[in-house]
C-alpha cells in the first residue's frame, strides 16, 4: 500500500509540473486583472518550439528558453488586444488558443514520430537521493521539476513581500487607486501577461522534452484549460498552486491506475472541474471574496476616465 | 502660504491659505469648491490666473507634481485597496524598499499616529476598518508623501458623530504643527466648530472670506445660498387632493451598508409638488431608490394610494403608477437602442403594445411618433439610436415616457441638471402640467431655484433626515439654507395627514 | 513650438451603416491575408493552399455537401450563442451542451431501439434539447443567484461533459461488438436520420436549423422576451429599473442556447455517426467554432446561417489541405483563431477611430 502511494506520488510530480508552470504564470497574469484563456495555445507553442530546438540543436536548455520566449510572445498578442485595444478578453484568449494550436500543428508536422535524442539528465540531489526508497522515488527528478518547485516560494515571496508584488496586486484589485498613486497600470499588466506566457511556454516545453518526450499534434490535450481551473482552485496563490498542481496531476495519472479498484477514471477526472466550480461558488459572497476571491478588477479593461 | 487667483468655470477666484490654519471652503454643490481644489491638486488646469505656493509661482500639471509640492488630497470617496493592509495601501506606488516595502513604513506610520492622534493598526485590512479609520489611513497616506497642505473633500460625509469629533482633534493638531488644512464642506456646524477662516463660494464666485470668529451661521447661510429674490413662474393654484404617497419612518442603508436614511416621514397628495432640497449625498438618492423598489427598506412603511407597498420590487411599483426620472439618466435609458424602443421600456408589457409574447411594431412606432410630436423631441427619426440625441432631447424622451403614462406618483431626481435654459423651462412646464393633471410629484434637486419655483412644499434633507418640511410660500431662504447645512431643525414635523 | 504627434483612439459617435455591414467582411479578408503571410513563413504556398481550400469546400458536389453537413451543427449552436451573447451572457460552454444533448439522445436510442421512427427521432431531439438546456441552465443559475462568472463555469462544464461521454463510451455504453473501441453500438434504424441522396446531409436537422434561426430572429426582434434580452445585454441597470428580472431572462436565454447546442449534438449522433463516440469524434470543437459563427454574424441569427456555411466550408477545406498539402488538421484552428482576432479588431474599428493629434508642448 505504501509502495503504491509512493509510486503515485512519484508519478504525480512530473504530471503536475507542466500544470505548475502554467498555473504560476496564470496566477500572475490574473493578479494583474487580465484573464488569459489562451494558456492552452501558449503551452503548445512552447511544446513545439522546445521540441524543434532540442531536435535541431541538441541543446535542451536552449530549447526551454526558446519555448518560454515563444509563449511570452504569443501572450503579448493577447496583452495588446486586451490591454491596449481593450477588446473582450474572453474572446481574445480563445483566439490565442486557436492560433497557438494551429501554428504549432503546422510547425510540428515535421517532427511527428521523430525521437528526441537528448533530454535532461536526472538531477540527483546530494544526500537526499541516497535515502532508502524515498531517495530514488522523490529526489531524482529532472532539473525542470526542481525549478518549478523553487519558483513557488520565490513567486510567493515576490507577490506578497516586495514592492513589485504590491503594485501587481493593487492593479488587479483597484487599478483606479493604483493609478492615482503613480503605478503604471499598462506596464504592470503587460509584464504580468508576458510573464504568464513565459511560464506557460516552459510548461509546454516540459511536456515535449521531458514528459513524453516527443511531439504529437495537440499534445497538451487540455492541460491549458486545467491550468485555468487550477488558478481558481489555487485561489490565485502560488503555494496553493503547488498543492493543486500535484493533486490535479496525480488525478490525471492515476485515472487509469485506479480502474481495477472500480473507480471510473473519467468520473475521477471530472472532480477537479467540479471542485473549481465549488470554489467559485464559495468565494462569491462578499466576505469570502475579500478573503479568498478573485482579483476585483479581473477581466475589466482600465481606462482613465 | 498658498494663494490662488484663478478663473473657475465662470469667475475669478482669489483664495489664500496660511500655514497653521484650518481654512474651510463652504458652498453648495456646483459652487466650484471641488473644481478649485482639483486645480490645486493638478487634476484640472486653470484657464487663467496663478498659483503661488510659499510665494513662488508654480504650475501643477498632475497629482504627482502636486504631491511633490507638498499638497495632499483626501477625496470624499476613499481611494484604497480593500483587500490590502493599511501599510500596504500607504506605501503603494512609492519608490523605496524593494523587499518588505510595508515594513519600512511602519515606523513612520507610528510617528504620524502618535503625533496627530491618527490611531490605526498598520496590519489591519482596509475592508475591516470603519469609515473613520479608513479616512485616517488616507490622511497618513498624504502625510507620508510629505504633504504640508492637506485638502479634505467633504471629510465628514461618511463618519459617525464620534468619528467627526476625532477628526477635528486630528485636524487641529495638524494645523498646530504648522500644516495648512483646507476643508471643503457644506455643513455650517463644522465650519464654526473647527475652522479658523472660511471662504464662501457661490456659483463659482467668492462671496466672502472671513475669520470664523467674526461671523455666525446665519450670515454664512445667507452668503452660501445668496439671492434674496428668486425667479418664480406663475403657478396656478391647485387644490391638493387625496394623499398618494405616504412614507412613515423609513430607514435604509447605503451601498456600503451604513445607514443612509434614518427615519424619514412624508406625505404627498394629488396635485402637489413636494421638493426635496439638500446637498447631494445626504440620502436623497437612497430615499428615491426605496420608493421605486431599487433599494431594500430596513424599517418603516411606504404606502401608495393607501396600499402598503413596502419592499415591493420595481415592476410592482410601476404597476402601482409610480414613475421615476432618475438623476443618473443612463439608469433609465438604453443609449444603443432607438428612441421608439426607449419609449416602451416600462410599458412594453401592455396589451396595447402586443398580444401575448409578441410586440406590435406598428403600435410602438405610432406611440413613438405621438410622443415625439407631443413633447417636441428633436430627432432624425424614431429609429435613431438614443445616444445620438442631444442631452436636452434625451431628457425629453425620458420625461415624455414617464409623464405620458399618467402616473399617480412621479418622482423626478435632478431633472434639469446639465441642460440649457430652454430645456429647463420646458421641463418645468411639464412638471407643473403633471401637477395640474392631479399627479403627485416628488422632486429631488440641488438647484434651489428649481425647488422654490416648482414646489408647493419643501422638505430639506440632511444626513438622512428631514430637517423640516415647509410650505413654499412661507419658506424663508435663510432658514432653508440653515437646514441644508444641518444647523437648524424645525421643531414640529408637519406631515400632511 | 511644434507639436508632438500622438496617436489617439477616440470613440466614434456614430458608425456609418456601410462600415457596420462591411466590417466583418473586411476583417475576414484581412485575416486570410494574415494567415497567408504565416503560411508563407512556414513554407506553405498560400495561393495554392487557398485554392485547395476553396476547391475542397465549394469546388465539388461532394465538397459542397460536406460543407452543408458541417454547417448544420454550427448553425444550430451559433444561433443559440447569438442569443446568449446578446444578453451579454458569455456561454463558452456550448461544446459541453452539445455533448450532453448527444448523450441524452443516445441514451434514448439505445434504450428504445424498437420504437417507431416517427416517435423515436422527435423524442431524441426533445431529450437532446432538454439535456443541453439543463447543461446550460447550471451556469445561468450560478450567475444569477451567486454572481459566479459564467465564462469559467460554462468552460468547466465542457470538461465535465467530455469526461462523462468518455466514461460512457469506454464503460457502460460500450458497444459489445465494437472490439474495444470507444463507441456505443450502432443505432437501430429507427434512430437514424434520413439523408439527402448519397450525401451525408441529414436534412431534417438542416430544416430544423433554418427554422430555428428564423424563430430566434423573430424572438429577438419582435417579442417581449427578445426586448428584455436586448435591454439586459445593453444596459443591465436600465433592465433593473424597468423591473426586468435578470434571473428569468438569463435562465430563459440559456435554456434556449443550451437546448439549441443540444439539438446540434443530436444531429451529429443521429445523422452522421449513428452512435455515440469519444467526444472528439462527435464534435471537432463545433461549440467553440460556433462562437466565431455568432460573432462574425454580429449576433444576428439570420447572419449566423450565412457564417455557419462559411466556417463549415473552412472546416471542409481544412480537411482538403490536410490531404493535399500534408498540413495537420490543427491548421483549421489557425484559421478560426485569426478570423476571431481580426473580427474582434474589426469590431473595434466600428466603435473607435484612430486620430493623429498634435499635442502642443509648452
Amino acid at each position: 500500500m505504501v509502495q503504491f502511494i509512493l509510486l503515485a506520488l512519484r508519478a504525480a510530480i512530473p504530471a503536475g509540473t507542466p500544470l505548475l508552470f502554467g498555473t504560476l504564470g496564470e496566477v500572475y497574469t490574473e493578479r494583474s486583472g487580465v484573464l488569459n484563456l489562451g494558456v492552452e495555445g501558449l503551452m503548445i507553442m512552447g511544446s513545439v518550439t522546445a521540441f524543434g530546438v532540442a531536435y535541431t540543436t541538441g541543446n535542451v536548455w536552449l530549447a526551454v528558453l526558446m519555448a518560454a520566449l515563444a509563449g511570452g510572445l504569443l501572450a503579448l498578442l493577447h496583452a495588446f488586444a486586451s490591454i491596449t485595444l481593450k477588446v473582450n478578453q474572453v474572446v481574445s484568449g480563445l483566439a490565442i488558443t486557436m492560433i497557438g494550436l494551429g501554428v504549432s500543428g503546422i510547425m510540428g508536422k515535421q517532427y511527428i514520430g521523430k525521437p528526441l535524442g537528448v533530454g535532461f539528465a536526472a538531477l540527483e540531489i546530494p544526500i537526499l537521493s541516497d535515502l532508502p526508497i524515498l531517495g530514488s522515488l522523490l529526489f531524482q527528478f529532472d532539473p525542470l521539476v526542481y525549478i518549478s518547485i523553487l519558483l513557488v516560494p520565490a513567486l510567493w515571496f515576490v507577490l506578497y513581500r516586495t514592492r513589485w508584488g504590491l503594485s501587481l496586486r493593487s492593479v488587479g484589485e483597484n487599478p483606479a487607486t493604483a493609478d492615482t498613486l503613480g503605478v503604471n497600470i499598462v506596464v504592470v499588466r503587460y509584464l504580468a501577461v508576458f510573464f504568464g506566457g513565459l511560464l506557460a511556454g516552459m510548461g509546454g516545453a516540459y511536456l515535449s522534452v521531458v514528459y513524453a518526450p516527443s511531439w504529437i499534434e495537440g499534445m497538451t490535450a487540455g492541460v491549458g484549460w486545467i491550468v485555468i481551473a487550477l488558478t481558481i482552485f489555487a485561489m490565485w496563490d502560488p503555494l496553493r498552486a503547488l498543492l493543486g498542481a500535484y493533486l490535479f496531476g496525480g488525478v490525471r495519472v492515476l485515472q487509469y491506475r485506479l480502474q481495477p479498484l472500480g473507480i471510473s477514471p473519467n468520473l475521477l477526472a471530472m472532480l477537479p472541474f467540479i471542485f473549481t466550480i465549488l470554489v467559485l461558488m464559495a468565494s462569491a459572497g462578499e466576505v469570502m471574496r475579500k478573503r479568498i476571491g478573485a482579483p476585483a478588477a479581473l477581466m475589466q479593461p482600465y481606462s482613465r476616465e | 502660504m498658498k494663494r490662488f487667483p484663478g478663473v473657475l468655470a465662470n469667475d475669478c477666484v482669489d483664495f489664500e491659505a496660511r500655514p497653521g490654519e484650518i481654512h474651510a471652503l463652504l458652498g453648495e454643490n456646483g459652487a466650484g469648491k471641488t473644481t478649485l481644489m482639483k486645480i490645486l491638486y493638478g487634476i484640472y488646469q486653470p484657464d487663467e490666473g496663478d498659483i503661488l505656493i510659499r510665494g513662488s509661482q508654480v504650475s501643477i500639471q498632475s497629482p504627482r507634481e502636486a504631491i511633490e509640492l507638498g499638497i495632499g488630497m483626501v477625496h470624499q470617496h476613499f481611494m484604497l485597496v480593500p483587500t490590502h493592509t493599511v501599510s500596504e495601501n500607504i506605501v503603494l506606488g512609492l519608490r523605496g524598499k524593494f523587499f518588505f516595502p510595508e515594513q519600512a513604513a511602519r515606523q513612520r506610520i507610528k510617528e504620524f499616529s502618535d503625533k496627530y492622534n491618527l490611531i490605526v493598526d498598520p496590519e489591519a485590512r482596509i475592508w475591516q476598518l470603519s469609515a473613520g479609520e479608513q479616512q485616517r489611513v488616507e490622511i497618513i497616506k498624504a502625510l507620508y508623501r510629505g504633504a504640508q497642505i492637506l485638502i479634505l473633500d467633504e471629510p465628514t460625509s461618511m463618519l459617525t458623530p464620534g468619528e467627526v469629533e476625532d477628526l477635528f482633534v486630528i485636524v487641529r493638531r495638524m494645523a498646530d504643527e504648522g500644516n495648512t488644512i483646507i476643508f471643503i464642506t457644506h455643513k455650517l456646524d463644522e465650519v464654526m466648530a473647527v475652522s479658523d477662516r472660511v471662504t464662501v463660494l457661490r456659483q463659482g464666485r467668492v462671496e466672502a472670506t472671513l475669520k470664523t470668529t467674526d461671523t455666525n451661521k446665519r450670515d454664512l447661510a445667507r452668503l452660501m445660498v445668496g439671492r434674496e429674490v428668486l425667479f418664480r413662474i406663475e403657478k396656478e393654484g391647485v387644490q391638493a387632493g387625496d394623499e398618494v404617497l405616504r412614507i412613515e419612518d423609513v430607514h435604509a442603508l447605503n451601498d456600503k451598508g451604513l445607514p443612509a436614511i434614518k427615519g424619514v416621514s412624508l406625505a404627498v397628495a394629488q396635485g402637489e409638488i413636494v421638493g426635496i432640497a439638500g446637498v447631494a449625498g445626504n440620502g436623497q438618492r437612497e430615499l428615491v431608490e426605496t420608493l421605486v423598489g431599487l433599494r431594500p427598506i430596513e424599517g418603516g412603511r411606504i404606502l401608495v394610494k393607501g396600499q402598503e407597498v413596502t419592499g415591493w420590487p420595481p415592476r410592482a411599483m410601476i404597476e402601482q403608477g409610480v414613475y421615476y426620472v432618475p438623476g443618473e439618466r443612463l439608469t433609465g435609458l438604453v443609449p444603443e437602442m432607438s428612441v421608439a424602443e426607449n419609449f416602451i421600456l416600462k410599458t412594453y408589457r401592455d396589451q396595447r403594445f402586443g398580444n401575448g409574447p409578441f410586440l406590435d411594431a406598428q403600435e410602438i412606432d405610432k406611440h413613438a411618433e405621438e410622443l415625439i410630436s407631443e413633447y417636441g423631441v428633436i430627432t432624425p427619426s424614431r429609429d435613431t439610436p438614443l445616444k445620438l440625441l442631444s442631452g436636452g432631447n434625451i431628457q425629453r424622451v425620458m420625461l415624455a415616457r414617464e409623464t405620458s403614462g399618467e402616473p399617480a406618483l412621479l418622482i423626478a431626481a435632478h431633472p434639469t441638471s446639465g441642460l440649457d435654459v430652454g430645456a429647463i423651462e420646458y421641463i418645468w412646464q411639464l412638471l407643473l402640467a403633471e401637477r395640474e393633471r392631479g399627479a403627485a410629484v416628488l422632486l429631488v434637486s440641488e438647484d434651489l431655484d428649481e425647488v422654490f419655483t416648482l414646489s408647493d412644499r419643501i422638505a430639506v434633507m440632511f444626513e438622512g433626515e428631514f430637517m423640516g418640511v415647509v410650505s413654499a410660500n412661507d419658506a424663508d431662504l435663510e432658514e432653508i439654507g440653515l437646514m441644508m447645512a444641518g444647523v437648524y431643525r424645525r421643531p414640529e414635523q408637519e406631515v400632511l395627514a | 513650438m511644434r507639436g508632438i504627434p500622438t496617436i489617439e483612439v477616440e470613440k466614434r459617435l456614430t458608425t456609418p451603416r456601410w462600415l457596420q455591414f462591411l466590417a466583418p467582411f473586411i476583417s475576414l479578408i484581412l485575416a486570410l491575408l494574415a494567415i497567408g503571410i504565416i503560411f508563407q513563413a512556414l513554407g506553405v504556398d498560400p495561393i495554392f493552399a487557398y485554392g485547395k481550400i476553396f476547391q475542397g469546400a465549394f469546388g465539388s458536389i461532394y465538397g459542397l455537401s460536406e460543407t452543408v453537413v458541417k454547417s448544420i451543427p454550427l448553425m444550430l449552436t451559433g444561433v443559440g450563442l447569438s442569443l446568449a451573447f446578446r444578453a451579454r451572457f458569455w456561454n463558452i460552454g456550448a461544446e459541453g451542451q452539445l455533448l450532453v444533448g448527444a448523450t441524452c439522445a443516445t441514451g434514448l436510442a439505445l434504450a428504445y431501439p424498437d420504437w417507431p421512427k416517427l416517435v423515436l427521432l422527435p423524442m431524441m431531439f426533445i431529450v437532446g434539447f432538454l439535456g443541453g438546456a439543463l447543461w446550460g441552465l447550471i451556469p445561468a443559475l450560478l450567475k444569477a443567484r451567486w454572481r459566479v462568472n459564467e465564462v469559467i463555469t460554462s468552460l468547466m462544464m465542457v470538461y465535465i461533459a467530455s469526461n462523462l461521454v468518455n466514461h460512457l463510451v469506454y464503460g457502460p455504453w460500450k458497444g459489445p461488438e465494437e472490439m474495444g473501441f470507444p463507441y456505443t453500438s450502432k443505432f437501430s434504424d429507427a434512430a437514424q436520420l434520413p439523408r439527402l441522396a448519397w450525401t451525408r446531409i441529414h436534412y431534417p436537422t438542416l430544416i430544423l436549423a433554418f427554422l430555428l434561426a428564423v424563430v430566434i430572429y423573430i424572438l429577438i426582434k419582435q417579442t417581449k422576451l427578445g426586448y428584455e434580452i436586448r435591454v439586459t445585454g445593453e444596459n443591465p441597470a436600465a433592465a433593473r429599473y424597468a423591473g426586468m428580472s435578470y434571473l428569468k431572462t438569463v435562465v430563459l436565454v440559456m435554456i434556449l442556447s443550451g437546448g439549441l447546442a443540444g439539438l446540434a449534438g443530436v444531429g451529429e449522433v443521429a445523422g452522421i455517426h449513428f452512435r455515440l463516440r469519444y467526444p472528439g469524434g462527435i464534435s471537432p470543437g463545433y461549440g467553440f467554432t460556433a462562437i466565431i459563427v455568432a460573432w462574425l454574424a454580429r449576433l444576428n441569427p439570420l447572419g449566423a446561417v450565412l457564417t455557419s456555411f462559411l466556417l463549415g466550408g473552412l472546416l471542409v477545406g481544412g480537411d482538403a489541405i490536410q490531404i493535399s498539402l500534408g498540413l495537420p488538421s490543427a491548421t483549421i484552428f489557425l484559421f478560426n483563431g485569426m478570423i476571431l482576432l481580426f473580427v474582434l479588431g474589426g469590431d473595434l474599428f466600428t466603435c473607435y477611430r484612430i486620430r493623429v493629434k498634435r499635442r502642443m508642448t509648452n
